[in-house]
Order: structure tokens, then C-alpha cells, then sequence
């Protein structure tokens, strides 16, 4: 299995929208080599007739009645946004316009 | 009340107050203050044990006075006031709570206070255990020192310059500093267990869906478990008696309700029991002073009429790796919603474009701290297209081959003992520099989380070599949490004869230690 370089964790940094410096970069692909490495023998040690198991105690079909429940007002959902108007939670730009 | 009676009742047990509440020998104000006095001596300033982030005096004062006004009048409600009702109680600051600030010990949630209250908070709430506050843990509970808090260590109760365990190492030095009798932890890989252990504690596990994670800010949600922690095994019981149950907030939450814990641990006899060694989890690795106490727990149980049969688990080897790759990748999914959009922190870059993604981009660099960062990009590594089925794909095989071991070590035993942590406690900053030493602390505790199955820490005495706690550990097949509290009673009073009282009498006087404090 590949090791985890130092462009590797660039890439994963940005798909995680973490901004890192070169010195966090650097540092980061080191440490995390080092969890790779320890962490690799977990392929090799389950064949392929084994089932996964996602979930330690599989419960199905958890419905309940299709009533409304509590819902929050607002006011509430909006108490700890950092930037409201109206109603609505407030966000920077989507797209880069300039 | 006279200053002697205070110092008193911070030394109860949670069963004692209740009793002594009952009784009215004394109110639910004056148990509730003198744990307030304490966390104000030995919790604050430079050397204080720094337990709790947040102190909720007023409101724990007014739940209490009302629990002393409604025993007061008599009749049917006082009747109706729950055994617990006016024993006080600490949460780990994962758990949301209206009225007070939930961090999680994050920087990205800092002053963030939840519309809601988790489950469990609205069962002690209707129980009207006054709750004390909020306390410490690793960001997010990454951790097994409570170094990774972005609002400072906490400190072990009985060596200041000590970790205490993590994550949830605020909840276990709380309780083992007589600040509160009882406390919530949350347990992903052994964060309610490890801590106890190093704290000489006790704390639970439940089975995986026992007690409801709703309100508990997710980390792994296949691992988190919420649990109780105290300084005997009955108190374990009461508290998880009030805090589990079915929860359709929860859709892991199990429908069936888990038995009488608490009459399991007043039943106090392992007659005829078979009580499994796991073959891998002690010996090697582990410090010297752990593997003594261990072997005299295992003769003190064998005395009292349990059979000790050794089982082996040969795929527990795998579990630390598989537990590395399954937790990150469940993390990095469920911290995603930190974005800086509907709740917490909003960094905005230093220069242009202020687009929503660079945004991100700068609220989670300056929000989270490096294990945490460390375990979102493991976790994004191992779910990324190509390595998927190698690792996370792996990781999810392996716990099914962890969950066959448990079922064939079941079916030799009633229930499984080991140590719960390789060491006593370290000391702050010693592996802070090396994440994989800190991974190993949690070896013992992480099988437990990949299959389920319940389990329980208690003290099991002293190192000879550093005279710092030594914690053991008991397993259950999923639903057998009894069995937990059964034989953990058991041990605890067989140990208790010995040293001549309970653990935490040999601790050090904090007072002195801690020095002059800064009100907390």
C-alpha cells in the first residue's frame, strides 16, 4: 500500500477545506506516515469472505409515527450562526465573482 | 453547616447522599455548595485541577433548593422525588446543555451555547440532580490525556503534574478530586474507562445503544457510547439507571430496556462464574505494577468462588489499526458540519476572494487543534477513492472478526477481565510529540467499541513502582451490562477489605497542593 506524502495530505487538506502552511504540511505528512504505516496490516488481515460489519448492533427498520415533533423556531436554529438576516443563516459568497 | 460537615459530604458516595437526603439529615443546598466550595479550592489557578470549563452555580443551587422545598412540603411529590434527586453531578463538555456553554473543548464551538438539551441532560433534569458543570476533555474527545482541550490540561488528582486520561479525563478527575460524586463521560475507545483507571475511578461503558447519544456531539457514531462516572460501582449503576433507556431521538438507541443494574450490584456474588482472561490483552506491553494488580484481582475473585479459564481473542491485534481507520473516517464526516456557517466560529481569510469555501477553509484552521486536524485528514485519506476498500473497507472486516473472537470468548465465559490501560498515568507532555504512543494507551479499552459489548473500569489499587492508580476491566456480551455491575461489586468489596477502605482515601490532600486559587 502507497505511503502518505507530503502532496497527499495538501490534497486531503484542501477536499477537508483545512488551510495548512507549509511547515503544518510538512509536519502533518510526516506524523501521519507514521499512523499509515501502523495502521496498514488492517488490510491484510481480513479475507475477502468476511462480511463488514458497520454497525456493532444492527437494528432495522427504526421508524416511528409520522408525526411533527419538536422543531426549533428561528430564532433558535439562528442563536449561534455567525451571521444572520431575515431569518436565514447569512454566508460568504459562493462563487468567486472578481 | 460547620466547615467539618462539608468536608464530609464531598467524600460520600453518591448512594451515602442519597441516603443521608432521604433521611433529611441533610438538604440537597448544602450538598450541592460543598461541592461547589471544592471545585472553588482545588479546581482553579495555575496548579488546580482544572476539571471543569464551565461551574453552573446558580442554576445547580436553585435545582437543589427546589428539591429541598418539595421534600419540605411532604406529600405525594416529595414521594414521587427520585432516589437521586439533590445528588449533584458533573457533564463532559461534549453533552449539550440549555443554559450553560457546550464546547467540546474546541476553539470552533468557544461561547456556543445549544437550543437543546441532550437526552441524557433531560433525564437528570426530570431526576433533578443539580448539575454542577461542564468538564474538560480532549478537542472533540480525541485524546487519552486531556492535553489535546484547547482550554488547557487537566491535572491528575493524585500527581498534579500528571495526565488524568482522556478524553474524558475531566469528567474522571472531577469525581476522583471530590468535586463531584458523580459525572457523564462518553466512551468512543475507552474515553469513560481509561481515565478511570488512571484517576482510580470507576467508570462504564453501556452497551452500544444502552443509553442515548442524542445531544452527545458525535465523534465516531458506530464507537460513542455515553456512560457514568463515579467512585463506586453501585453509584455506576444508579446513574445509568437514570440515564439509559429507548430514545426515538436516537434511532441506534436499543428498544429493550437492560435489566436492574443497580440490583445487580448489590447482589455481590460471582459463585460459580466463569471469568475469562484475555490472553492478549496483558503480559507484554504492559507496565509491571498493572500485570501485579491484575494477577491479585484475578486470586481475589478466584477466593470468592469465580472460575478463571483463559480465552484468547487472536484478532484483537488488528483492533487498534482497524479502530484508527474506522474512527477517523467517522469523524472527518461528522466535523464536516463545523464550517463556519450555522454555528460557532467564522474566520474570514486574510485577503481575497471571500468565497464561502476559503472561509472554511480559515474557520477550520484556526477552529481545530492538531489531533484534531491529524484525525480528519486520516480520515478523509482512508475514504478517499482508491484506498476506500483497503482501509476503510479493511477496518469494517476486522470488526467483525472482533466481534466472532467475543462471541467464542462468551461462550466460555460469563464475563472477561483484563487491565484497562497498559500504564498508570504519565506524565503531561511526555507523548504529546508522538500520536502513535498515545494511540497505544486505548489497546485494552478498544475492542469493547468495535463490537458493542459493555464494559467497566475499577480500581484495582496501586503500582508498586510509581504508587499511581491501576485500573481493571470488565467485559459483558452486549445487553449483559449486570453482569458488569455483579462482579464489579464484588471485586470492589473484596479490594475495599483489603486496603482498609476505598482507593481514593490513599490520594493525596489536594488543598495543600493546589496551593492558593483564583476562585473558579
Amino acid at each position: 500500500m502507497a505511503a502518505i506524502n507530503r502532496d497527499d495530505v495538501a490534497h486531503l487538506a484542501r477536499l477537508a477545506h483545512i488551510e495548512m502552511s507549509a511547515e503544518e504540511l510538512d509536519r502533518m505528512a510526516g506524523e501521519l506516515a507514521v499512523i499509515v504505516d501502523a495502521v496498514k496490516s488492517v488490510s491484510e488481515a481480513a479475507g475477502d469472505g468476511v462480511p463488514a460489519t458497520s454497525h456493532p448492533i444492527p437494528l432495522s427498520n427504526v421508524f416511528r409515527e409520522d408525526e411533527v415533533g419538536h422543531t426549533f423556531t428561528a430564532e433558535q436554529a439562528l442563536s449561534g450562526a455567525p451571521d444572520s438576516d431575515a431569518d436565514r443563516f447569512k454566508v460568504p459568497a459562493i462563487l468567486d465573482e472578481d | 453547616m460547620t466547615e467539618t460537615n462539608s468536608t464530609e459530604l464531598i467524600r460520600l458516595s453518591a448512594a451515602q447522599l442519597a441516603a443521608k437526603l432521604a433521611a433529611g439529615e441533610v438538604t440537597a443546598v448544602e450538598v450541592t455548595q460543598a461541592h461547589l466550595d471544592r471545585i472553588a479550592a482545588v479546581d482553579g489557578g495555575e496548579r488546580g485541577v482544572n476539571a471543569f470549563l464551565h461551574v453552573n452555580t446558580e442554576e445547580a443551587l436553585a435545582v437543589a433548593a427546589e428539591v429541598d422545598a418539595i421534600r419540605a412540603a411532604g406529600g405525594q411529590a416529595a414521594e414521587e422525588l427520585h432516589e437521586l434527586a439533590g445528588v449533584p453531578i458533573a457533564v463532559k463538555d461534549l453533552i449539550v446543555t440549555i443554559g450553560q456553554p457546550t464546547t467540546a473543548g474546541s476553539r470552533i464551538l468557544e461561547g456556543w451555547h445549544s437550543p437543546y438539551d441532550a437526552t441524557v441532560v433531560k433525564k437528570l433534569r426530570a431526576a433533578k440532580m443539580p448539575i454542577l458543570g461542564k468538564t474538560n476533555l480532549d478537542e472533540f474527545a480525541m485524546g487519552s490525556s486531556t492535553e489535546h482541550s484547547a482550554f488547557g490540561p487537566t491535572r491528575n488528582p493524585w500527581d498534579l503534574d500528571r495526565i488524568p486520561g482522556g478524553s474524558g479525563g475531566g469528567s474522571a478527575a472531577a469525581v476522583a478530586a471530590f468535586e463531584a460524586p458523580l459525572a457523564l463521560g462518553t466512551d468512543t475507545g475507552g474515553s469513560i474507562r481509561q481515565p478511570g483507571a488512571v484517576t482510580g475511578t470507576v467508570g462504564v461503558k453501556p452497551t452500544y445503544g444502552g443509553v442515548s447519544r442524542y445531544g452527545a456531539i458525535a465523534m465516531a457514531s458506530s464507537l460513542d457510547q455515553i456512560g457514568p462516572v463515579s467512585r463506586t460501582v453501585l453509584d455506576s449503576a444508579l446513574l445509568q439507571q437514570v440515564i439509559g433507556g429507548h430514545d426515538p431521538h436516537d434511532s441506534t438507541s436499543l428498544p429493550d430496556p437492560l435489566g436492574d443494574l443497580v440490583a445487580a450490584a448489590r447482589l455481590g456474588n460471582v459463585d460459580g462464574m466463569k471469568i475469562g482472561i484475555i490472553k492478549e490483552l496483558h503480559g507484554e506491553g504492559y507496565q509491571a505494577g498493572v500485570e501485579n494488580r491484575f494477577n491479585e484481582a484475578l486470586e481475589l475473585l478466584k477466593d470468592a468462588g469465580a472460575e478463571i479459564v483463559e480465552v484468547s481473542c487472536p484478532n484483537f491485534q488488528y483492533a487498534l489499526g482497524a479502530y484508527y481507520l474506522i474512527m477517523p473516517s467517522e469523524a472527518s464526516s461528522n466535523l464536516a458540519k463545523f464550517d463556519g456557517v450555522r454555528y460557532g466560529l467564522r474566520v474570514l481569510p486574510e485577503d481575497p476572494p471571500m468565497t464561502i469555501e476559503r472561509v472554511m477553509g480559515a474557520t477550520r484552521a484556526a477552529g481545530f487543534g492538531d489531533e484534531v486536524k491529524r484525525r480528519i485528514i486520516l480520515g478523509t485519506y482512508a475514504l478517499s477513492a482508491g484506498y476506500y476498500d483497503a482501509y476503510y473497507g479493511s477496518a469494517q472486516k476486522v470488526r467483525t472478526l472482533i466481534q466472532r473472537d467475543f462471541e467464542a470468548a462468551f461462550a466460555k465465559a460469563d464475563v472477561l477481565i483484563s487491565p484497562t490501560a497498559p500504564t498508570t498515568a504519565f506524565k503531561l507532555g511526555e507523548k504529546l510529540d508522538d500520536p502513535l504512543a498515545m494511540y497505544l494507551n486505548d489497546v485494552a479499552t478498544i475492542p469493547a467499541n468495535m463490537a458493542g459489548v459493555p464494559g467497566l473500569s475499577l480500581p484495582g489499587g496501586l503500582a508498586d513502582e510509581d504508587g499511581l492508580p491501576v485500573g481493571i476491566q470488565l467485559l459483558a456480551p452486549a445487553r449483559e451490562d449486570a453482569r458488569l455491575y455483579r462482579v464489579g461489586a464484588v471485586l470492589e468489596s473484596l479490594l475495599e477489605a483489603k486496603w482498609g477502605g476505598p482507593l481514593l482515601d490513599k490520594a493525596p490532600a489536594l488543598v495543600e497542593l493546589v496551593g492558593t486559587q483564583e476562585a473558579k
